[in-house]
């Protein structure tokens, strides 16, 4: 008995050792220089919490949790109304459906940075045509060079990658749901509607709960398109939180600055995932 | 005696089943109007990959328009020139090293610690373990890359072996809650029967458990793999040798020098896209009920 407990511990050592070089570790540390004005070379000095403080006076900084907040909330809300329509499109009697969900998946095995090179060419080539030919003004120049509309290009991406997984995930939640529920609504005379947020929506509402925690939770990291797309620009309007860490840490000299931003992102993520497990948690055992 | 009210019985249960099979193929007509809803919906994944496919296929002095067009001639040399330009042998090699790094040692590593703490979630060690790695869920990797990176560079691992080692670390919060989900569903009698039989705990996980184990590893495998292929950011920062690209990094290295070549650009996209593309046009059933799998335990 004690060999096999004695297997059993040496089971955890690889993953245990990894984890605790490869992750653990850099929290840690990451933690105390951000008490340090350490540039990322050379020598640094303990400044307490000086760079916190200065966080909250940098309006680079805040403009990019304004930024990305706005961004992840809008492409989390997209994302998830598309997916699960689709989904539901997917799961309906179509013809060709295997083929249709192949076709669905597709951009989530594609990497974000490519597809962010591609759009880019579609934003600043492809739209401005279509949008002199219909006489939209704002569709006119790219929309990726103005300050007000920038965003949305960030947003249209990044929902057209991230809607595919949601989608296998939805299609996974409504195929739980026994077909006699509808059968036994349809001959009771329930419309569509009735029947969705009747039988539909109650019965995914773990698959919605991950869904909107997953897609948040990976639009709160973005890098990849915005670099792809924008880099930050026009100016800094479209900086991430991602972004700004990565510039002033390697590029700026930095360091134990934009750990204090990290850390202090951590607590806002961790806040954010738990008011939302909270609530949606909440919603689905009212159902 | 019994059997025959067994068959009797058996035989009025099936009737109704089969009744209400018939009225569902019913409405088992096929509804023409969402299919052509799904059609044109599927035209907004294809319309990008389509311009990705023509824009690589044209001359520069074909791209005035709005690139769209159907390509009048056609040059071949976007893809020599975007050969030799990224050098995608390498990249191409560099980006297989750390997937299928990242997806072997995945599978091991994370299957072993998820069996140990899946059977000793009793023990005190064993749940501190998987609310310790549990807890990296809310531990993106932006958060820590500026101390990690530093780490890695100390290390002497700021190469695709350093990379395969950190999506393993990183994807392991996710694995054990799965695969720990999925072991303890597993019933203990065979491993109880095989203790008796005088196997060892590590031969159980060997011959009994990991074979068990085969849907869940594809799940994690297929997750991990898109991951590690597609990644933009960990290359960036951690590998410091330009040799040791992987395939998005040469793309970003790429367009960051030439920005303005686009039908070279586009047939450099085009390679790098098309590896992970064809496989999945081949193995797409699997792959999408592997995915599946994942979300539903």
């Amino acid at each position: 008995m004690t060999h096999s407990t004695k297997a059993f511990y040496w089971m955890a050592v690889p993953a245990l050792l990894l984890f605790v070089v490869l992750h653990t570790i850099p929290v840690v540390t990451g933690m105390f220089f951000s008490l340090t004005d350490y540039a990322g070379y050379g020598k640094w000095n303990f400044v307490g919490l000086q760079n916190y403080v200065s966080l909250f006076k940098d309006d680079r900084v805040l403009a990019s949790y304004g930024f990305t907040f706005l961004f992840a909330i809008t492409a989390t809300v997209i994302v998830n109304v598309l997916a699960l329509g689709i989904a539901m499109l997917l799961n309906a009697r179509i013809k060709f459906r295997t083929a249709f969900r192949g076709i669905f998946f597709i951009p989530n095995v594609l990497a974000v940075l490519i597809i962010g090179y591609v759009f880019n060419f579609i934003f600043s080539n492809s739209l401005p045509l279509l949008g002199q030919s219909l006489g939209l003004d704002w569709l006119s120049t790219s929309i990726l060079a103005n300050k007000d509309l920038a965003w949305l290009g960030i947003v249209a991406v990044s929902a057209w990658q991230s809607i595919a997984f949601s989608v296998i995930l939805y299609l996974a939640g409504l195929q739980t749901i026994p077909a006699e529920l509808y059968e036994a609504a349809g001959l009771d005379g329930a419309s569509y509607w009735r029947q969705f947020s009747s039988i539909t929506f109650p019965m995914i509402g773990a698959f919605f709960t991950i869904n909107m925690v997953l897609a948040l939770k990976g639009f709160l990291q973005a890098f990849d398109q915005i670099v792809a797309l924008t880099n930050g620009g026009p100016g800094t309007s479209t900086e991430s939180v991602a972004m700004v860490i990565f510039r002033g840490g390697f590029q700026g000299g930095e360091f134990g600055y934009q750990m204090a931003n990290s850390v202090v992102y951590l607590l806002v993520i961790v806040a954010v995932s738990v008011i939302q497990l909270r609530t949606l948690q909440r919603k689905e055992a009212d159902f | 005696m019994t059997t025959t009210t067994e068959t009797a019985s058996s035989a009025r249960s099936v009737t109704p089943a089969r009744g209400l099979r018939r009225r569902g193929r019913l409405s088992d007509r096929v509804n023409w109007p969402l299919t052509a809803l799904a059609a044109v919906l599927a035209l907004t994944v294809l319309i990008p990959l389509y311009l990705t496919v023509i824009t690589a296929l044209k001359t520069p002095d074909q791209l005035g328009g709005s690139g769209f067009e159907w390509p009048s001639r056609v040059r071949l040399e976007n893809f020599s020139d975007a050969w030799n330009l990224t050098n995608f042998p390498r990249a191409l090699l560099n980006s297989a090293i750390v997937t299928v790094g990242a997806v072997v040692l995945t599978i091991l590593s994370n299957s072993l610690v998820a069996y140990a703490i899946a059977r000793n979630l009793h023990k005190r060690f064993f749940k501190f373990l998987y609310y310790f790695f549990v807890a990296a869920l809310f531990v993106p990797f932006p958060i820590i890359m500026l101390p990690a990176t530093k780490e890695t560079a100390l290390l002497g691992l700021d190469n695709p072996v350093g990379l395969f080692l950190l999506y393993t670390v990183y994807g392991l919060s996710f694995n054990v809650f799965v695969y720990t989900a999925f072991i303890r569903s597993i019933p203990r009698e065979l491993e109880e029967a095989a203790t008796m039989d005088g196997a060892s705990t590590w031969g159980i996980f060997r011959r009994i458990i990991f074979p068990l184990l085969t849907p869940m590893n594809a799940t994690v495998g297929i997750l991990t793999c898109l991951w590690a292929w597609n990644d933009f950011l960990l290359p960036l920062v951690i590998l410091s040798d330009p040799a040791t690209r992987t395939l998005p990094l040469a793309q970003y290295v790429f367009q960051s020098q030439f920005n303005t070549n686009y039908t070279v650009a586009f047939a450099s996209y085009l390679m790098a896209l098309a590896p992970l593309l064809l496989v999945y046009l081949f193995a797409q059933r699997w792959v999408i009920s592997g995915v599946m799998r994942g979300s539903i335990k």
